[in-house]
This record gives C-alpha cells, sequence and structure tokens, in this order.
C-alpha cells in the first residue's frame, strides 16, 4: 500500500514530465542521497570507502557512459576502459602543464579530451553498425593504450607510462582521506547522473533511441544519423574520461596504461548488460553487482571448499569468478535481457498491488 | 475549411532505380498536386515503396530527376525530405520498439525542437518550454487518433492496428505538408480500416495534407483517392481518376491476366 | 631486399595461422548469423584438452581424439543451451552473448585442465629450412611452412564439403535464407550443431598448431582477437576471405612492426615496439571506408 500512484494526478503536462513523476520516487530518491551524503560518511569505515564505495562511485559513471553509447544510442563500444584512460592521463597534464588550474577544470578539461577522441573513433559509426563497429572500437582500446604507453610526453618521461596523481585541492582545502575522496566523487557522479537523466528524457534522448531502434526511420523522420551518433559518442567519452580522471587521482592515485585494459572495458559492458540497457538506475545496479560478486566469491568459496574439505587455491578463485561472470552474462542476456533495472521495476509494479495478488 | 485542389507540388521525372542488375523502377514521370490524396497501387514487386522510398529519399535513383516545390534535385536525403515537410509511414511499421506511444509521437516534433543537449542536460529554460509546448501539440494528435489511454505504453506491446495508428501520429506530430502512407490499412480488419480511413480523409480535408498513398484494398483506393497511378514490373501502366483507370485494359491485365 | 623477402613470408605464414581461426568465425557466421567472439576461447580449449589428457599418459593420437569429442559436445551444447535460446534477439545480443560464453570456457577450461603454460610437441620442429637458408641466406621456419601446408589442407577439403556433400548444400542453403531452408525441411539445429562440431574442429587444428608454436597457455584466446580484422578485410561470410585476409593481416603487420618503429623513432624518439597490437586493426578500419563488405562480402541492401 505504500507504493502507490493512485491519487496523484497531474493537472499539467510539466507535472507529468518532471524528473520522478512519483511522489515515492522523488521521496526515495532524496533519502538515498541524503544518506549517501550525510549518513555513510558518519559510519563507513575507512576499508568501505576505498575499496567499496569510491571504485563502485567511479565504475558506475563509467557504466552510465556505455550505457548512453549502447543502452540509448545503440553502438556496442569495447574500448571504454581506453577512455578512462584518456580521461585519466589528460587531468594529469593539465594540472602538469597548466599553471594553477583548478582540479574540477581539469576533471571537466579531462571530460572533454576524452570527448574529442571518442568522436574520432566514433565517425566510423556512419558507415558500419552492430560488431563491425564493435572491431571499431576495439582499435581505440588498444591503440590509445598503446600511444599512452610509448609516447613519453603524456606520462611526462616516466617509466613504463605509469603517472603519479597530483594532490586533489578544492578552494585551498585538500581532499586527502577516503572519506574526502569518498564525498567528492559522490558529488560529481551525482551531478553527472541527474545530467545523464535529464538527457534521455529530452529529445536529446529520444533521437539517440530512435537510432538504437530503427536508424532508417529515424533519417526519415528528420534525424541526421552522423550527428546523433557521434555526440552519443561524444558525451559517453565525457563520462567515461571524468570517470577516468577519478579513477586516478580519488582511487589508485597512481595508474598506468595497461591497467585499463581490455579485460576492464568488458567488465564495463558486464555491468551494463546486467544492471539493465538503456537505464540509468541499471549502471549503478551493474556496477554494484559486478564489483560486489568478486568480493562475496572470495569470502564464500573458500568457505565452502573448507566445509567439504576440498583442495583450494587462488588461481581457482579467480577462474570460478570469471566462469561465473561468463554464465551470468548469457543467463541474463537469455531470460532478462533489460537486467536488473528491469527486475527492480517489476519488484515495484508488484508493491503498487501489495498486498493484493492482482 | 473545404479544400481545393491546388498545383503540382511534386513532379517525378522519367525516374529509373536499379539494385545491382535488377531493375526495380523504370522511367516513371507522374506528378502529385497540392492537396489531393493520390494513390500508387500495382501487384506485388510493382515497386510502389521503392517509388516512396524515391520520392522521400531512401533510395536514389539512377536516372530522373525529382522536383519539390519548384526545387530540382536529382536526388533526395531522407533528413532534408523530412524538414521540407515530407513524412510517412512504412509497410511494417517502423515504430522505435523500445519508447513509449507519447515519446514514439514525439520523435515527430524532433525537427522542429531547437534546444541543444547541453540546453537538455542543465534542463535549462529553453529545453524545459519547448518540451512542453511540443507536448502540447502531441496531445492534440494523440486526441485526434484517439489514443489518450495508450499514452504511456511501450509501442511493442500494442495489438497491430493501434501500432499502424501510432506510426501515423508520429507522421502526423511533424505537421507535415506531404504525407506518404505506404499500406495503412494492410492486416485490419473492416472496423479498423474505417477508422483509418476516416482520420485520412480528416487529415487530408481538415489540415489540407497532400497525401501519396499506396493501397490493396481496391474499395477503398478508388473511394478516397482523387488520382491513381497504377505500377506493374517497375513501370507506369495508368494514371489518372479512378475511373479512368478502372477501365484501363492495361491495368485490367495486369491484375487479372496475373492469376490472381 | 632479401630481408624484406623474408619477413614477408614469414607473415605470410603467420598469416595463415590466423586466417584458420577467422575460418572458425566465417563458419559460424555463415550458418547462423552468429558472430562467435568465443572462438579464441574455444581454440585455447582445444589445446588445452590435447595437453591435459597427453598429461594422462595418452598418446597424441588419443589426445586428438579426445579433443575433438570435447569440442564437439561443446559445440552442441552451447547451441542447445545458449543460442537456441537467443534465436530471436538482435545479433548484437547473441554476440555480448558469446563474449559470455568466452569468459565461461576461460574460466571452466583451466580449472578441469590446469592453467600453467605448457609446451606441445606435434611432431613438427620450429627451425629454418636449410635448403633455403643455403640457396638465399633467407630464414624460413619448416614449422610454419608446415602449418601453413596443414591449414591449405584443412580450407580445401572443408571447401569440397561444402560444395560437394549433402550437409555443405544444406549448409549454404541456411545461410542463404534460414526461413526458406526451414520450409523445406532442412532442420535447422542439427545443421547448427554440425556447423558449431566442425568450428569446433577448426578451433583444435588451429589450438594444435599455435600451441606447438608459442605453447598451450592463457594467451592463445587472443588469437580472437587477431582474427577480427582479418574478417573486416575479407568479409564475415567468405571462406576465401578469410585466407586472403589473413595473408594481407599476417604479411601487413609483420611489415609495420619492423618499418615503422624506426621511423617513428627519427620523428618523436623513444622506442616504438608492439606496433602489431593495434596495425591490423587501424588497417582494417582503412579498408572499412573503402569496401565495408570486404574484400569477398557480400554488400546489403536494406530493405524499408
Amino acid at each position: 500500500m505504500l507504493y502507490r500512484e493512485a491519487g496523484q494526478f497531474k493537472s499539467s503536462y510539466a507535472a507529468d514530465q518532471q524528473l520522478f513523476p512519483i511522489l515515492q520516487d522523488r521521496v526515495g530518491v532524496l533519502l538515498l542521497l541524503a544518506v549517501a551524503f550525510g549518513v555513510v560518511p558518519l559510519v563507513a569505515g575507512e576499508y568501505w570507502f576505498s575499496a567499496i564505495l569510491i571504485p563502485f562511485l567511479i565504475f558506475s559513471l563509467a557504466a552510465l557512459g556505455l550505457n548512453i553509447l549502447t543502452g540509448y544510442a545503440g553502438q556496442l563500444s569495447l574500448g571504454s576502459a581506453a577512455f578512462m584512460a584518456v580521461g585519466a592521463y589528460a587531468a594529469y597534464n593539465f594540472q602538469l602543464r597548466v599553471d594553477g588550474i583548478p582540479i574540477l577544470l581539469s576533471f571537466i578539461g579531462a571530460g572533454l579530451t576524452a570527448a574529442g577522441v571518442g568522436i574520432v573513433f566514433g565517425l566510423p559509426s556512419l558507415w558500419i553498425k552492430g560488431f563491425y563497429l564493435a572491431v571499431a572500437t576495439l582499435a581505440a582500446q588498444f591503440f590509445i593504450v598503446w600511444c599512452l604507453t610509448k609516447f613519453p610526453w603524456f606520462s611526462n618521461y616516466s617509466s613504463s607510462g605509469v603517472i603519479s596523481a597530483q594532490k586533489v585541492v578544492i578552494l585551498g582545502h585538500t581532499f586527502a582521506s577516503p572519506r574526502e575522496k569518498y564525498l567528492l566523487v559522490l558529488g560529481i557522479v551525482t551531478v553527472l547522473a541527474l545530467m545523464a537523466k535529464n538527457l534521455v528524457r529530452s529529445s536529446t534522448g529520444r533521437a539517440w533511441m530512435a537510432v538504437r531502434d530503427m536508424d532508417v526511420a529515424a533519417e526519415v523522420i528528420g534525424i541526421r544519423l552522423l550527428p546523433t551518433k557521434l555526440l552519443a559518442f561524444a558525451v559517453s567519452s565525457f563520462y567515461c574520461g571524468v570517470a577516468g580522471a577519478l579513477y586516478a587521482f580519488c582511487y589508485l592515485g597512481s595508474v598506468e596504461p595497461d591497467g585499463f585494459s581490455l579485460d576492464m572495458s568488458f567488465r564495463i559492458l558486464f555491468m551494463i548488460i546486467i544492471g539493465g540497457m538503456g537505464s540509468i538506475l541499471g549502471s549503478f545496479l551493474g556496477a554494484a553487482f559486478i564489483l560486489l560478486l568478486p568480493i562475496l566469491l572470495d569470502i564464500v568459496l573458500p568457505w565452502l571448499a573448507g566445509l567439504f574439505g576440498l583442495p583450494f587455491s587462488n588461481a581457482t578463485v579467480s577462474h570460478i569468478q570469471i566462469l561465473v561472470f561468463g554464465t551470468l552474462i548469457m543467463f541474463f542476456l537469455i531470460v532478462e535481457p533489460h537486467g536488473l533495472a528491469r527486475l527492480w521495476q517489476i519488484g515495484k509494479e508488484k508493491l503498487r498491488l501489495w498486498p493484493f495478488p492482482h | 475549411m473545404s479544400r481545393t485542389i491546388g498545383d503540382v507540388i511534386l513532379d517525378l521525372q522519367n525516374i529509373s532505380l536499379r539494385f545491382g542488375g535488377v531493375k526495380a523502377l523504370t522511367d516513371i514521370s507522374f506528378d502529385v498536386r497540392e492537396h489531393e490524396i493520390r494513390a500508387i497501387i500495382g501487384p506485388n514487386g510493382a515497386g510502389k515503396s521503392s517509388m516512396l522510398n524515391v520520392i522521400n529519399g531512401v533510395y536514389h535513383p539512377q536516372e530522373g530527376a525529382i522536383i519539390f516545390r519548384g526545387e530540382e534535385r536529382k536526388k533526395m536525403e531522407p533528413h532534408r525530405a523530412a524538414t521540407q515537410g515530407i513524412a510517412r509511414t512504412f509497410q511494417n511499421i517502423a515504430l522505435f520498439k523500445g519508447m513509449t506511444v507519447l515519446d514514439n509521437i514525439m520523435t515527430g516534433r524532433l525537427t522542429r525542437m531547437k534546444a541543444n543537449f547541453l540546453e537538455h542536460a542543465l534542463w535549462l529554460g529553453r529545453a524545459k518550454r519547448e518540451e512542453l509546448e511540443h507536448r502540447k501539440k502531441v496531445e492534440e494528435v494523440i486526441d485526434f487518433l484517439e489514443i489518450q489511454h495508450i499514452r504511456k505504453t511501450p509501442v511493442s506491446r500494442l495489438p497491430y492496428g493501434l501500432q499502424k495508428r501510432v506510426e501515423l501520429g508520429r507522421a502526423l506530430a511533424a505537421e507535415p505538408s506531404m504525407l506518404l502512407l505506404d499500406e495503412p490499412m494492410a492486416g485490419m480488419n473492416v472496423e479498423e480500416k474505417q477508422d483509418m480511413c476516416r482520420f485520412i480523409l480528416d487529415v487530408n480535408d481538415q489540415l489540407g495534407t497532400t497525401i501519396v498513398l499506396i493501397e490493396h484494398d481496391m474499395g477503398v483506393v478508388m473511394d478516397i483517392s482523387d488520382r491513381v497511378v497504377v505500377l506493374d514490373y517497375g513501370k507506369k501502366i495508368g494514371d489518372g481518376v479512378p475511373d479512368e483507370v478502372k477501365n484501363n485494359p492495361e491495368v485490367i491485365k495486369a491484375y487479372l491476366g496475373a492469376g490472381h | 631486399m632479401r630481408f624484406f623477402l623474408e619477413v614477408l613470408i614469414s607473415g605470410l605464414l603467420s598469416g595463415v595461422m590466423y586466417s584458420l581461426v577467422a575460418l572458425g568465425f566465417v563458419l559460424i557466421y555463415k550458418a547462423s548469423g552468429v558472430f562467435n567472439f568465443a572462438q579464441g576461447a574455444m581454440v585455447y580449449l582445444a589445446a588445452l584438452s590435447v595437453v591435459g589428457v597427453m598429461e594422462k599418459g595418452a598418446p597424441l593420437w588419443l589426445a586428438v581424439i579426445v579433443a575433438f569429442i570435447v569440442m564437439t559436445l561443446f559445440g552442441i551444447a552451447t547451441e542447445k543451451f545458449v543460442l537456441r535460446k537467443l534465436v530471436n534477439q538482435p545479433p548484437i545480443a547473441l554476440f555480448m552473448a558469446t563474449i559470455g560464453l568466452a569468459f565461461f570456457i576461460e574460466g571452466l577450461a583451466p580449472m578441469v585442465f590446469g592453467s600453467d603454460p605448457r609446451a606441445l610437441d606435434i611432431g613438427i620442429v620450429d627451425e629454418p629450412i636449410e635448403a633455403i637458408l643455403n640457396r638465399w641466406g633467407m630464414v624460413i621456419s619448416k614449422f610454419d611452412l608446415a602449418a601453413a601446408a596443414i591449414a591449405a589442407v584443412l580450407v580445401t577439403s572443408l571447401a569440397l564439403f561444402f560444395q560437394y556433400t549433402r550437409i555443405g548444400r544444406a549448409l549454404r542453403a541456411v545461410a542463404d535464407d534460414h526461413q526458406a531452408a526451414l520450409s523445406i525441411g532442412i532442420p535447422l539445429q542439427h545443421i547448427w550443431a554440425i556447423v558449431w562440431g566442425v568450428a569446433g574442429f577448426v578451433a583444435l587444428v588451429a589450438g594444435m598448431l599455435w600451441g606447438a608454436r608459442n605453447g598451450v597457455q592463457f594467451a592463445l584466446t587472443f588469437t580472437a582477437l587477431k582474427a577480427l580484422p582479418v574478417l573486416i578485410i575479407g568479409g564475415f561470410t567468405s571462406v576465401p576471405g578469410a585466407i586472403v585476409g589473413g595473408l594481407i593481416i599476417g604479411a601487413s603487420e609483420k611489415l609495420a612492426e619492423i618499418y615503422l618503429p624506426p621511423l617513428m623513432q627519427s620523428a618523436f624518439g623513444g622506442n616504438f615496439g608492439g606496433i602489431e597490437g593495434w596495425f591490423p586493426y587501424v588497417l582494417a578500419l582503412g579498408f572499412l571506408l573503402v569496401r565495408p563488405e570486404g574484400l569477398f562480402g557480400e554488400k546489403h541492401i536494406d530493405r524499408v
């Protein structure tokens, strides 16, 4: 009886077009933000911030970026990690080479740089689609990582391309502790997620989805395919770029190009498959799932092995983890192609009727 | 407003279209006058859909010229056709399957919306205002087509007849001056056909929209169209008012001689 | 010039190995429209089964037979439990499912057969052919030549199989038009199972050759990444395309690896090795500009 929209009549189109039209959703989101900003920083420990919450938020942002491109605009990319790398290295270089540049400006610059690179690698989408395009994005993955490794300028001539992120200082305050970094990342991710939500409910988002669902029909109603696709590439890469900058500056501290591997790109793809393609919420759910699963397996598997007295090694854990990822991907594609977000939605619909069965 | 048929607004001259070695259209010429309902008929595979695809630029003919509103060009680009006021529906329903009815029809307004993606992302004044203005327009279309109750339904869950109606709605939302309809009544029952006929006639009559229509139901075609062009094997074999075409021996041969 | 020829020939010969992997993609794509990203993982699984069984004391021939059975069963299971359930999904969903499949194999295979890199001896040595070395002073590997010969035999027999056997004809019919093939009574699922079996066999041959040359290890899965540009150049549906594409990629990436870094070094300074990691992709992208359907692929017309 709690989750009811009965009685909530919309008397204007404006009311019907709000970000979260249902009252309970509005309250829920506000509550969630209040907890994330107000309660979590008080109760969570260092491990939670630096091993779980910060990477969760950063990968949610990257997954959000990929979801814009793949879930909304229908262009499959296997190179998300490379665009994160562009962001990380761009932010580093902005800090290094532009005197006194505010860190937030560097992050935006990182996103814009990644967007520019994304547009270049999105150009083939004019004449190829589907897995042809996926192969083109693999070119981005390999080429970008190679460039960052081989051109020493990008890493300021450090050995094998490793960079150490500069200090994060905003208005004279240094964000040093995991808690402060968490709050910074949370703030950035919240703003960008709300912007993404706005984008996909506007005509920009409709144009993307039209191209995704049927490009010929989209063209016939007046959508120009190339600018629409390139915009998706640009916005998507912007999000990945900012995520990459945060990955270097607020999570790991020092990164190398090889860290942004094809495997990482695949993981981000898995996040949106499991979380839900074409869903902002799904990007967060998927990121949480993919990050937490290995931690869970790490705990459960040795315990299970001990229970049955089986021999056990760390290599086996990592093999099982890969195996489980693969199985889940196939499972979700077969059983619930819209992912966890769809399950959440079904749950809400059930809740609307609760406690009545129909 | 009672309609008066105006001058020629679309003139197709000697159009030929080939796919590899296959000739889809051979040397076809005909024109469309403002405010009229112009039907294209012919047996299966006669090249009717290809003809529509040439008009709005999905296919590019190897020969011939298209003159639209006095402007001559060898080929159209689909998005340009759209901005110049040509809208269309498809034979095999080309709705955006992952979107709701409302969103599908809203896409029909895309060419008229000016806000850019940054304004959308920040939901600034113009983006918000535009969204509301166009929503109002779209709701008019929804009222006109009597589909208020399915506004928020994903189109993939709708039955065939309603999908056809939504597709017409998307085309109408663009407020086109010319509407291309590819078998708008195929696969419908009698009642649905009557509804669709009514919508087409109303659009033509009240908004003055020029309509180019492909349809198999001869009763409907002869009833509602002003002039009919007949294609067979990619060639034009008849052109004129319905009565004229009905009595054209070549047309009769094409329809009966094929053994159907 | 002699050095150039040596690089070119060794490039062409290793290109044949790429062709072999690409061939597995083409077979499955032709028959079922699935772009099977897991082909590289299948190569790994096949090679691992061979060495795994040999470690238990079985002779090579027996290990090969066991591996062949493993691959066939695996193919049938994939068809039955994964692809059949995704029949009406968009191709991109099928593609992503095969990425999942690749992960599945990459997790399962080393759990069963162990993950340490191992050598595989199939009786051909990797040493220069003396006659050529003495006569022209070029280093051409015996192994590469033998591998190329084996690949050639495999491709020829596959071509004959498709052209002249009943199953081959049915398969080509399926590739042309699923619905039509179904309506004249060709059992689609049998055909798909057979194709996955054949693709498994191709993976086995590729796995043994690659494994014997570079050791049986996880890196075998990367052969799929080498095969993708081959497919773009050759076209997804063409067996000859896979061969020619492989040769082009093999030769050009070796030449690029030898001749580009010094040029770049003189321009930018620094060390620019490892170009072969991305060069095939950039080459393939360039190709897409000129011939989006590949060298031998079919041009596709969108019907609306």
